[in-house]
């Protein structure tokens, strides 16, 4: 049936959700023909050999092996054939492609909590790129809650004390409604959230425009984590891949060429956007990704220099 | 002696007294005591229902606020699955049913019934006084932590519960014994009537399954009061784990309610198509089978719950597998009927009623067992549907069918077979209407135990709550004129129906305190009809009451001896 | 009635109405006691499976806490229940071979030992409430006994290990309550002259059942004293 959801079906939105149709429809039709088979000969017989004289009593019908290894047989085939199917779509639907964008997802008591990984947090309203896989990373703070977004045809659990995870790719730009499906209390059916599924380019925007509330350094020092920064960069002196980052600011720098620079605001900002212009003496060169830093809003990126230059 | 029947001794009026019914030994007595309690039991559960569905005839507040809805959805399925759905057939009619057609004169144990029956009301109670120490909340599943947060009174109810479950087991242990060591000479494996084969693989189930959600309760019952830390996140146990422990009882608990209604309809097909059960054997032995693997697809409610991929993967092959022994059974109950002698009473209503309304519940069973389907309708409505079309469609269905086929049998009384069909066509029509709905509502997305939603499920859940009036205006008929016919009734001859299992063949018009005068002989199957001929010899033809009045047992001698 | 036609006059006193012969209520006495200790496997088992699971999560946590209960403790009570058994056993020859008096004394041995058992796991339970060692949130191990510094055991998890182990052997104690109290009501019907070879079923069964009790408590102690 159509991308726009049939009698049964609420409209297919994500990239999995219409091979989850055709195998519901599939299902469906299979359960159809069955029932009619079976209905249809229930009735037929009722009408052909109803009672006609009350002292009756009709031969004993022979039992028929062929018929019960039939009966046996061809459901037989049909269920592997279904769960075969269901395998296939379900391995799609468990397996979040890698380069899946993440999103934080916290279930409370009766509301959603979404976190990018920019630092910016909502409440209730999720926005998603278009064309994009996202993946749901998710935990509850107090009891079992489920997302669920029909159009989607995702759902999971929402665990305290535990992470799990759900994918999906929207396609069609939209608002969708996120319900809680596992029973937390009086609340329960009012625990609803909405995704916008926009273009890219405008999601990008509302990205940047969330961050405006955060206070600079905070979004700096969230930013750090969540890039990973703090993978290859110490803050207490100790070294690691990359230089030790505390204290940086304002200090003369040694590079790989011999000349030296100071770590001024410009210096630390083209270190994190083109890390190989200028490398630091005793670092080998290419280890920092350059993607890192395209990525950042520019609101990010003045939020990382004050927090590297909070350092000490 | 059929003519003085009513003025004979029989069950009914050996004595009279209340103590003699409130300490009765009698199972056909023991019965009759579940009748009333688990009749009333259903009555409350389903006027709860009413309100429920009063609730969503629109979004919003209509009569009550979320907490009172809450309650009463979780108190509803409560009390239908552990006080109404769990007892209502082994307990009712298996006890009534069960001695007499093995030709026994009573269950193994009549004292441990009889215990049974106190602990089934003791622990109903115990889960009803909850409500004065607080809040039944959480739905029948009470899935920790939710559970453990809501109050003390879960504390009353996993108690009312371990209680119940104990009433069940015993019960299961007390048939499986009469089963095997109490069967009348000549009643061989392969004779007994498939009621007694559905029964007995019911209480193996019982017998296995029951004691895991025994301990299951404890434990959750443990952790409200010590907080033990195995099911509470909070404390470092596991809420998956309790899910686990649930559904490893939970899921053979369906198979507690749908395989006596399987014994049912075997019974109803074959007397009113009066014609071999087709496949007896693969009848019989499905049960079993259903039984067993019945115990390894728990997990098929844990699909999105966080259990592994893997074993998400396997108890999805499972699952699917119970379809097939089920589907055994419809095809051969259809084929029963091809060539029979098939006569639309009352009872027959409800086991053609059972086969569309049955194969509905399971064929949408099937899709749920496919696993990326069940991600997308986990917890929504369409659960809703599915578990009514096998619980009502097929459980409450097959009962009824049950209680009319052996109202005879119990009162002596012949109900009024006009009001007997309008009820089954109201009954009919109001469940479509009321749960088919669900279906589509569930799956375009409306979650279940929502007090509110939104509005575009409106028309939907309209057509529903008009219709759950439509099904409890038969429900309602039914009662009134059951409790008629107790009254005004005409007497029914022995065994109306013609039917050819001993309860019927060889008891008298209402049997007496021990069953049988003499042990009966067996000598052919429960549903050789071309071997019992003379049975419907000369019937007057007419309205069909009274039609098969059996031929005296004193005077002509025992048919098949 | 009709039913005087059933009732022959060979028909002894201990046989049931509804019974056709003494074998067959015997019979059906043992096969409805082997499905009762069925579902009290289950039961159990069900407690198994969490002690597995939480042992597969923790089993550091879960083999360092076993150090605390006192193996010796329990080992003497496995003997005490292993004796019981042998008693219960002796009993129910004594029953068949109409030895009242000896059928008597078996079964107060019997208690004597269930009651030793029980009086063991009390002083194995107040030890460890003493140095607040309780099952659930009050888990609070302090102070020092038998050369074990209870505050080491005060990690995570390690809670849950004694609450399965109260809750196992809270249950298991229970069972040798009703054991007990079964035992002392079969011992005032033994010396009212109840049962001979004719008829010993409710000694037989209750034996079959004390049987079990024995069983899970083998399995219980190295489960929990020992691995
Ligand atoms: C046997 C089980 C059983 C039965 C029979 C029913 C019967 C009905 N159920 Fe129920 N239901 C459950 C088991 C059952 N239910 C369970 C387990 C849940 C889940 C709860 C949870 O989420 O935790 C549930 C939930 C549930 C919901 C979902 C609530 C939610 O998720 O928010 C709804 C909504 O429509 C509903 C409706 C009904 C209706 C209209 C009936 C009608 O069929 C009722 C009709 C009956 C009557 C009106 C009574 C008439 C009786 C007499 C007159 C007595 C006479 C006696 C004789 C004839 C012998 N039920
Ligand atoms: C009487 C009770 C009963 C019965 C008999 C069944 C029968 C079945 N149920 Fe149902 N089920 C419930 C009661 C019952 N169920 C309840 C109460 C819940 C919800 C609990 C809750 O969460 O509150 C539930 C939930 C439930 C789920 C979990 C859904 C979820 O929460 O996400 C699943 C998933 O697999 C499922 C599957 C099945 C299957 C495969 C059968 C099968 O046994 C059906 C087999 C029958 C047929 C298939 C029809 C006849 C067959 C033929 C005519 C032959 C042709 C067949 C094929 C081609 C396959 N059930
Ligand atoms: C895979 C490792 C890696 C990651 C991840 C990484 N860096 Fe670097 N970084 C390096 C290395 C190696 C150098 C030194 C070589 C160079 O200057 O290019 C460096 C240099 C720097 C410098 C210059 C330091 C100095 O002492 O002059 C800054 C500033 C910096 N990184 C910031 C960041 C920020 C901000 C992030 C996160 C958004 C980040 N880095 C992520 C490896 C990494
Ligand atoms: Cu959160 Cu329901
Ligand atoms: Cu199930």
């Amino acid at each position: 049936m159509g991308e726009n959801g049939s009698v049964f079906l609420p409209e297919a939105s994500s990239s999995f959700a219409s091979e989850v149709d055709a195998l519901f429809n599939f299902v469906l039709a299979v359960s159809t023909v069955f029932f009619i088979a079976v209905v249809g000969t229930m009735i037929y017989f009722v009408i052909r050999y109803r009672r006609r004289s009350h002292s009756f009593v009709p031969a004993p019908g022979k039992d028929s092996r062929l018929l019960e290894l039939v009966s046996i047989v061809f459901p037989t085939i049909l269920v592997l054939i279904l769960f075969t199917w269901g395998f296939q779509v379900f391995i799609t639907l468990s397996t979040a492609p890698p380069d899946s964008y993440e999103i934080r997802v916290r279930g409370k008591q009766w509301f959603w909590e979404f976190e990018y990984p920019n630092g910016v947090v909502t409440v209730n309203e999720m926005y998603v790129p278009l064309n994009k896989p996202v993946r749901l990373k998710m935990s509850a703070e107090d009891v079992l809650h489920s997302f669920f977004v029909p159009e989607f045809r995702v759902k999971h659990d929402v665990i305290p004390n535990r992470y799990t995870t759900v994918w999906f790719e929207a396609t069609k730009a939209g608002e969708y409604r996120i319900y809680c499906t596992e029973y937390c209390g009086t609340q329960h059916s009012a625990m609803l959230g909405m995704v916008h599924a926009v273009p890219e380019a405008e999601f990008n925007t509302w990205l940047q425009n969330q961050d405006q509330d955060i206070p600079l350094l905070d979004l700096g020092e969230r930013i750090f984590s969540q890039y990973a920064c703090n993978a290859c960069h110490a803050i207490d002196g100790t070294r690691k891949i990359g230089p030790q980052l505390n204290g940086l600011a304002g200090i003369t720098r040694t590079l790989d060429d011999g000349s030296t620079v100071v770590a001024d605001d410009s210096y630390i900002r083209e270190s994190i956007l083109d890390p190989n212009a200028k490398v630091v003496d005793g670092f080998a060169p290419g280890l920092m990704p350059a993607a890192l830093g395209a990525s950042l809003t520019p609101r990010q990126l003045d939020g990382l220099l004050e927090y590297i230059k909070s350092l000490e | 002696m059929s003519a003085d029947a009513s003025t004979s001794v029989n069950y009914l009026n050996h004595d009279r007294s209340i103590k003699s019914w409130l300490l009765t030994l009698d199972h056909k007595r023991i019965g009759i005591l579940y009748l009333v309690v688990i009749s009333l039991v259903f009555l409350g559960a389903g006027i709860l229902a009413l309100f429920i569905r009063l609730e969503q005839i629109a979004p919003g507040q209509d009569i009550m606020g979320p907490d009172a809805y809450n309650q009463i959805f979780t108190i509803h399925g409560v009390l239908m699955v552990f006080a109404f759905i769990i007892p209502a057939i082994p307990a009712i009619l298996g006890n009534f049913v069960l001695p007499m057609q093995l030709g026994a004169k009573d269950v193994a144990f009549p004292r441990l019934n009889l215990l049974s029956f106190y602990l089934y009301v003791g622990g109903a109670l115990i889960v009803l006084s909850a409500l004065l120490v607080g809040r039944i909340d959480g739905g029948w599943t009470f899935y920790a932590p939710y559970s453990i947060r809501v109050g003390d009174s879960i504390l009353f109810v996993t108690m009312g519960v371990f209680v119940m479950g104990f009433s069940s087991i015993l019960t299961g242990v007390n048939f499986i014994v009469t089963i095997h060591k109490m069967r009348a000479p000549g009643l061989t494996w392969n004779r007994l009537p498939l009621f007694v084969w559905s029964l007995y693989s019911t209480a193996i189930v019982q017998v296995l399954a029951t004691p895991v959600i025994g301990i299951t309760v404890l434990l959750l019952f443990l952790e409200r009061l010590l907080g033990i830390g195995i099911f509470d996140p909070a404390l470092g146990g596991d809420p998956v784990l309790f899910q686990h422990f649930f559904w490893f009882y939970s899921h053979p608990a369906v198979y507690v309610m749908i395989l006596p209604a399987f014994g049912i309809i075997s019974e109803l097909i074959g007397t009113f198509s009066r014609h071999r059960i087709f496949g007896y054997r693969f009848v019989a032995l499905s049960s079993i089978a259903i039984a067993f693997l019945g115990a390894l697809v728990w997990g098929h409610h844990l699909f999105v719950a966080g259990q592994s991929a893997l074993a998400s993967t396997v108890f999805s092959l499972l699952t699917f597998l119970i379809g097939i022994p089920t589907g055994v059974k419809v095809v051969n109950w259809v084929v029963t009927m091809h060539q029979g002698s098939i006569q639309l009473r009352t009872p027959m209503l409800y086991a053609l009623m059972f086969l569309i309304l049955f194969s509905i519940g399971g064929f949408t069973g099937i899709m749920l067992g496919v696993l990326p389907i069940d991600i997308h309708l986990h917890d929504t409505y369409f659960i809703v549907a599915h578990f009514h079309y096998v619980m009502v469609g097929g459980n409450v269905i097959a009962a009824l069918g049950g209680l009319h086929y052996w109202w005879p049998k119990i009162t002596g009384k012949i109900f009024n077979e006009t009001l007997g069909r309008i009820a089954a066509g109201l009954i009919f029509v109001g469940f479509n209407l009321t749960f088919f709905p669900q279906f589509i509502t569930g799956s375009r997305g409306m979650p279940r135990r929502y007090y509110d939603y939104p509005v575009e499920f409106e028309s939907l859940n309209q057509l529903s709550t008009y219709g759950s009036w439509v099904l409890a205006a038969g429900m309602f008929l039914i009662a009134g004129y059951l409790l008629h016919s107790l009254f005004k009734g005409k007497k029914a001859s022995a065994n109306p129906w013609g039917s050819l299992t001993l309860e019927w063949t060889h008891t008298n018009r209402l049997p007496i305190p021990h069953n049988f005068e003499r042990t009966p002989i067996v000598t052919r199957g429960a549903y050789d009809f071309h071997l019992a001929k003379d049975l419907f010899k000369d019937e007057p033809s007419g309205n069909g009451v009274d039609s098969h009045q059996v031929p005296d047992l004193e005077q002509e001698g025992r048919p098949e001896a | 009635m009709a039913e005087a036609s059933t009732v022959t006059a060979d028909r002894p006193k201990h046989l049931h109405p509804h019974f056709v012969s003494s074998e067959q209520q015997f019979d059906a006495a043992k096969m409805g006691m082997w499905l009762f200790l069925v579902t009290e496997i289950l039961l159990f088992s069900g407690l198994f499976v969490a002690y597995t699971v939480f042992r597969i999560w923790y089993p550091e946590v879960f083999s360092h806490s076993a150090e605390l209960l006192d193996w010796r403790l329990g080992g003497l009570n496995t003997i005490v229940l292993l004796a019981s058994s042998l008693t219960v056993a002796m009993g129910v020859h004594y029953a068949q071979t109409n030895e009242r008096k000896k059928l008597v004394r078996a079964l107060i041995l019997t208690i004597c030992f269930a009651a030793v058992f029980m009086i063991v796991k009390y002083f194995e339970y107040t030890g460890k409430f003493a140095h607040g060692v309780f099952p659930g949130v009050n888990f609070d191990p302090h102070g020092t006994a038998g050369g074990h510094d209870y505050a080491a055991y005060n990690i995570p998890f390690a809670a849950q290990f004694f609450s399965i182990y109260f809750v196992m052997t809270g249950v298991h104690g229970l069972h040798v309550l009703i054991g007990i109290g079964l035992f002392s009501w079969i011992v005032i019907r033994a010396n009212k002259g109840h049962f001979s070879s004719e008829y010993y079923t409710p000694v037989e069964i209750t034996g079959l059942y004390w049987h079990l009790v024995d069983i899970i408590w083998i399995f219980l102690f190295p489960l929990l004293y020992l691995i």
